[in-house]
């Protein structure tokens, strides 16, 4: 079985560019180049670079001792929270702001739903001195005043979008919309493993830096690569795959893909798409999405504002579809709980996202010598003000 | 021959209206299409509204978010299009995005058109090269037009490459945007426009986005069969109300 993209964009049979044709010289010209241009020397050796003295990698593979204690199995954390801005999304925008330099872009947008991409991306673009415009739920600005306050510092211009649900797929429609409108001189860069293909395939190879990594740390720690679990959560799904990407054709790797289950699977506010979604077309790509049985795309509910996306990448639907990733679904008070806990015992507060990947350990059970690797996906610091408000603290 | 392809023949210039199906009342669908027709509208495009439409404006945004609010769905719209040609004649199309039809699933759809006599489907999210290798059969088999876009950005190459796969006429879309946001044509349309109709396409080109007055229809029809309208409709109704279709259709003919 092949976990990978095929020449025509699709995993099994998700994927695919869904686009108008007012946005198919861009896509196609990044279809065209973007393999291409990653494969330069000059190209890799800038992104190295950058991943090492700016963004601060590796981040450490640690052996998470009293965590492990406590569940009676070995677990590791991949610290993306270390990165700078505090998660995994800036490995996807450095690759992609070089990207748009070689393509000779000059103009810049994003979505964001929580703000962590848009910072990713604001931070990259002062980095490049590009014009960087990012598209937020008019709903998502007003519970996200930090993150974009911090995108202003950065120099970018935050558009509230207003249509719709007002949060993060209005943002992406009106992203989408603003490139439909520009084609000749902006990217778009996207933040998640979804959108037309090449996105989700050019996202997960510049997210899968993380499971490189991972391979050569859990040989220094263990003496083997392959660890017995990879496990992420999953919104789009871009820390999901990049954590994956190296083990997906390894079959000693079992992958636990871990989705918000919001106020529960079945209380009509969740996000838990492998369960409640159908095969459909949301942003570009045929995916698995939460809809009505009319099509129309529902909005989904999680207290993490970064994982309540009413689809998934398509990588994810195939992985789901074929078994290859066993998903789980954590509640949002499973996932505070989680939270707290790997505060009090290992001094990391995560971000809620990251939170519902720990909490998988109170419902399941691993072998005591099973190692088991997490993807630390985030820092809770964006997080704050709801663990302030749930915990009362 | 399919309606479109008829009308197609006709030696005059073609005014096409846009509309959404269940605005600005879930009900309005029939009586919308019969008075524009009666007004010598010559093709109907009937917006099946779609809850995230990334590639219209906020106008059809708008219309389509109090259209699903008002109780539209696909079913609804295929019942109370049952009758519609006890009463109207003229060629009636289709325009949605993808994923409503591909739920109601896409053969059941095309039946389903055929049945009621719609004309032909605008899909903007099925690109070509898909309809062409999944779905073209199953259009022709019901009788469907499937009609493409094209923008200033095409290059020609693909051009030539949606003229051979159309078998009715082919969007031209005049902008690099989304609908309603222009207000009249540079000499940047102009060329564009002209340099399309150079080409000797074996279909006849159907201009849209950004035709909202007779100014912007005459130059348009200049270069093209014919030219849509669709926001500025939108914004009428929104305006002024059903009652007055019959002042608008006249203000873009006269």
């Amino acid at each position: 079985m092949n976990y990978n993209v095929n020449e025509k964009g699709y995993y099994g049979e998700f994927g695919g560019a869904y686009i108008p044709e007012m946005l198919y010289p861009n896509v196609e010209e990044l279809r065209q180049n973007y393999l291409k241009i990653m494969a330069e020397p000059s190209f890799k050796e800038e992104f190295d670079q950058l991943l090492k003295d700016y963004v601060g990698r590796p981040s450490p593979l640690y052996l998470a001792k009293r965590l492990s204690e406590k569940y009676n199995t070995k677990i590791y954390l991949k610290r993306e929270d270390l990165n700078h801005t505090g998660a995994h999304k800036i490995n996807n925008t450095i690759g992609q702001i070089l990207m748009a330099k070689r393509l000779g872009k000059t103009r810049i947008i994003a979505e964001t739903g929580a703000g962590q991409h848009g910072v990713a991306t604001a931070t990259v673009c002062a980095l490049m001195g590009l014009e960087c415009i990012v598209y937020m739920g008019e709903i998502d600005i007003a519970r996200q005043a930090p993150n974009v306050a911090r995108m202003k510092m950065l120099g970018a211009t935050v558009v509230p979008a207003l249509s719709g649900s007002r949060t993060l797929k209005d943002a992406t429609n009106e992203a989408i919309r603003d490139w439909i409108n520009n084609p000749v001189d902006t990217h778009y860069i996207i933040g998640s493993a979804i959108g037309p293909h090449p996105y989700p395939d050019m996202v997960t190879r510049f997210q899968s830096v993380i499971s490189e990594e991972i391979k050569w740390q859990l040989k220094e720690h263990e003496g083997r690569e392959n660890p017995d679990y990879v496990v992420a959560c999953i919104g789009g799904g871009s820390n999901a795959a990049g954590t994956y990407y190296h083990f997906l054709h390894e079959e000693d790797v079992n992958i636990i893909s871990v989705e918000a289950a919001g106020l529960g699977i079945d209380s009509g506010e969740s996000a838990a798409t492998s369960v409640l979604g159908k095969e459909g077309i949301i942003h570009g790509c045929k995916t698995l999405l939460m809809q009505t049985n009319d099509g129309q795309i529902t909005e989904p509910y999680s207290i993490s504002a970064g994982l309540d996306y009413p689809g998934v990448g398509p990588m994810h639907s195939h992985l789901s579809k074929t078994g290859r990733a066993q998903f789980m679904s954590i509640t949002d008070a499973d996932a505070m709980k989680a939270g707290l806990e790997l505060c009090k015992l290992e001094g990391i507060i995560p971000a809620i996202e990251t939170a519902h990947a720990l909490a998988i350990f109170e419902h399941k059970t691993f072998k005591p010598d099973d190692i088991v690797v997490v993807s630390l996906s985030g820092r809770g610091d964006k997080d704050l003000n709801t663990y302030i408000d749930y915990f009362k603290l | 021959m399919n309606r479109i392809n008829k009308k197609l023949k006709e030696n005059k210039k073609l005014l096409s209206i846009y509309f959404t199906a269940g605005y600005p009342n879930l009900n309005d669908t029939v009586s919308i299409i019969q008075d524009l027709e009666k007004n010598g509208v010559d093709m109907i495009e009937i917006g099946l509204p779609f809850s995230d439409p990334l590639a219209d404006g906020p106008t059809i945004q708008k219309s389509s978010t109090q259209a699903l609010k008002n109780g539209m769905t696909t079913k609804v719209l295929f019942d109370q299009l049952k009758d519609i040609r006890k009463t109207v004649e003229i060629p009636l199309i289709i325009m949605g995005y993808f994923n409503p039809m591909l739920q109601y699933g896409v053969e059941d759809f095309c039946k389903k058109c055929q049945e009621i006599g719609i004309d032909g489907l605008i899909i903007p999210d099925l690109p070509v090269d898909v309809y062409h290798d999944d779905y073209k059969a199953t259009f022709e088999k019901y009788g469907l037009i499937n009609v493409f876009l094209i923008t200033p950005q095409t290059s020609d190459e693909r051009i030539r490459f949606i003229d051979s796969v159309s078998n009715g006429f082919i969007y031209m879309v005049s902008t690099a945007s989304v609908t309603g946001s222009q207000s009249g044509f540079g000499e940047e349309q102009t060329d564009y426009f002209k340099r399309i109709s150079d080409m000797n396409l074996k279909n006849p080109q159907i201009i849209g986005f950004g035709i909202s007055d007779n100014k912007t229809f005459s130059q348009a029809t200049k270069y093209a069969k014919g030219a849509i309208i669709g926001s500025a409709f939108i914004k009428h109704l929104n305006n002024n109300g059903k009652s007055t279709i019959n002042k608008f259709v006249h203000s873009i003919l006269n």
